[in-house]
């Protein structure tokens, strides 16, 4: 498979500010393309060099082959569909989805035909005469989708589209991005701050902070084996500690916390310990398991999502570990003293 | 939920009730009775329409009238000509800590008022003024051309009051188009023309509009200067009015052609709503 998108060492300064930070990475052709990270990373940035909207201040950018100096965005093969999705407001639905195709001058019979299947395919049938203020969030969304996905561009940018949606809405989105995704094939290169919405979309996520990729990688492995503390910190839920200290195979939390964490050859300065990784009452025989006495503080109730708040005996550091909501944990309440234990491997350590 | 009615309420209302009776209603109404006072053969005043009658018996009346109307409207359209690069550079293009200072200098005219911009202008354009001057100095020309008193001069002093008024609506709604609605068009392949035409133009409408209205009106009936830059054409309607009022004292017949003036301009501009599809709630607001 070819790779739609090169970036080569691409910076963008403005002024004395480094908003991007010498990035390299390739996408390939009918991906889905993540790019996760906080406000402020340089995503944004990042998405409109590739837009064509600033022009990067070192660095090569190139599509299927090509180099994209000097080329302004209405000659790229990129379509963009906004954070606020910029539907024309003086436009309805059906004019807003031929805007990009009237363009390029195409024949008014193919214009229709293609517009009426782009619209069937996102679900609008039926909307077409409608104006786009009297629409909803989610059709709002999908007309944005819509009107760039309909020019059957090389490589499709969305920078956050999801923001604006109800909870019970983003999650079915994000579905629905997904499917469409594969049925169209277009690449699609998707920013976000929610590592959810990246993690369940995604064929590979880049993961972005300060300017920099600190790991791309598929979803599971950045989960599995995040490459620096901040992937670890920032991909799903992690318990972040301390450590004071390493010797003979023993972390020293800063609270005063021993574990035992053999075999690592650098001073380790952060552990993380996801909350499902955390086993309640291990049975006798596993191997390779530190075991951890606890004290249940609270249980936080969330549906499939409740948590434990626990102090470690050991030092009094905090704790959260999940709590399946079956019928063997159901006794647990506040103030029980339980152990808990976890696979040296799930203890993930880093130097800062 | 409604506030309840108390003497809060009357009190209140006391000072606009008063602004809008004595300002507004009375000067009116009597204005509006007298239009239809005529003196007939007998010497007495009687009702008639005879005020309103010679404004379409004499040519020369509506004539002026309709050359009037056709340079408000060419003043206006070429006040929005001017304004919009203007307004579209400190919107779009400049810093917003800098454009407010620079809106603040533009109206700097607003402030010292027509009547002496107008004199401003007389010195500009006069033949031994600023301009004329200049260009016998650096030997452009011999003689002076001949700007002041004519309908050039008259054009230019109206154009120039009109872009002040015209400013404000054309930034505002300027302002309101978010910039990422041309990224979106660009982005979709338009030219830089296929936006302004197919994006600004048709999102700035309502706000050229209210914008035009305004000017269109302030032309229409300015008198100070097509009076003091004019020729002695006597291009301008209100002129007519003045006449009626000051050289031969016939206030009935001044007061009608005032009513015409007003109920003549309205309808132009409700003939230009209609041509260019706007409604006036959207373009009042």
């Amino acid at each position: 498979m070819s790779n739609v998108l090169e970036i080569k060492n691409v910076t963008k300064k403005f002024g004395d500010f480094t908003a991007v930070d010498s990035v390299n990475f390739d996408v390939e052709d009918g991906g889905f393309f993540s790019i996760l990270g906080g406000s402020g990373c340089g995503k944004t940035t990042l998405l409109r060099m590739i837009a064509g909207f600033e022009q990067e201040t070192e660095g090569q950018l190139f599509i299927r082959g090509e180099s994209m100096k000097g080329i302004p965005p209405e000659k790229r093969a990129v379509n963009i569909v906004f954070q606020n999705l910029a539907l024309f407001p003086m436009m309805n639905v059906e004019k807003n989805v031929a805007f990009g195709l009237q363009r390029q001058k195409r024949p008014k019979l193919e214009v229709q035909t293609r517009v009426t299947e782009m619209l069937e395919r996102v679900g609008l049938i039926g909307f077409e005469k409608k104006n786009v203020d009297d629409l909803s969030g989610g059709q709002r969304q999908r007309v944005a989708i819509a009107r760039s996905l309909v020019l059957r561009p090389s490589i499709l940018l969305l920078d956050e589209p999801l923001g604006a949606l109800d909870r019970k809405l983003r999650e079915h989105m994000k579905i629905e991005l997904k499917i469409l995704q594969k049925e169209i094939g277009t690449t699609f290169i998707y920013i976000t701050h929610d590592q959810s919405e990246a993690l369940v979309m995604s064929d590979r996520v880049a993961v972005m902070n300060e300017g920099r990729f600190e790991q791309i990688d598929t979803p599971k492995n950045l989960y599995k084996h995040p490459a620096t503390s901040f992937v670890a910190g920032f991909v799903g839920e992690s318990n972040e500690f301390n450590i004071a200290g390493y010797a003979d195979g023993i972390l020293t939390t800063e609270h005063g916390c021993k574990l035992r964490k053999p075999g690592l050859d650098f001073q380790p300065g952060k552990l993380f310990m996801r909350p499902e990784a955390i086993i309640l009452n291990p049975s006798e025989d596993l191997i390779d398991v530190e075991r951890i006495p606890m004290k249940i503080q609270a249980i936080l109730f969330d549906g499939s999502n409740t948590k434990i708040s626990a102090h470690i005996e050991q030092g009094n550091d905090k704790v959260l570990i999940s709590l399946p909501q079956n019928a063997e944990f159901e006794q647990l309440k506040e103030g029980d003293n339980i152990l808990t234990g976890i696979h040296h491997n799930d203890l993930k350590c880093y130097q800062d | 939920m409604k506030k309840p009615i108390n003497s809060t309420f009357y009190l209140l209302m006391v000072p606009v009730l008063l602004w809008l009776l004595l300002l507004i209603v009375v000067p009116h109404l009597d204005m509006f009775f007298r239009s239809f006072r005529f003196e007939n053969d007998d010497g007495l005043m009687v009702f008639s329409l005879n005020n309103y009658l010679s404004f379409f018996e004499d040519q020369i009346y509506w004539l002026t009238f309709v050359q009037t109307a056709l340079y408000s409207i060419g003043i206006t359209f070429l006040a929005f000509v001017v304004t919009f690069p203007v307004a579209f550079y400190l919107t779009k293009v400049i810093a917003k800590k800098y454009s407010s200072f620079m809106v603040l200098l533009l109206l700097i005219p607003i402030w010292i008022g027509e009547l002496v911009t107008i004199y401003g202008w007389m010195i500009l354009l006069s033949d031994n003024g600023v301009i004329n001057n200049f260009l016998i100095q650096i030997g452009l020309i011999d003689t002076p051309i001949v700007m002041l008193y004519t309908n050039f001069s008259m054009t230019i002093g109206l154009l120039y009051m009109s872009m002040l008024f015209m400013i404000i609506p054309m930034m505002s709604a300027l302002e309101s188009l978010d910039d990422s609605l041309i990224e979106a068009a660009s982005d979709l392949g338009a030219s830089k023309w296929t936006i302004f035409r197919q994006i600004i133009i048709p999102y700035t409408t309502p706000g050229i509009a209210s914008g035009g209205i305004i000017v269109f009106m302030l032309v229409i009936g300015d008198y100070v200067a097509p009076n003091i830059l004019g020729g002695k054409s006597s291009l301008w309607f209100t002129e007519q009015i003045y006449n009626k009022f000051l050289a031969t004292f016939n206030w009935n017949e001044g007061a009608a052609f005032g009513f015409l003036l007003l109920l003549l301009s309205s309808a132009i501009i409700w003939l230009a709503l209609r041509i260019t599809g706007q409604k006036l709630e959207r373009v009042g607001s």
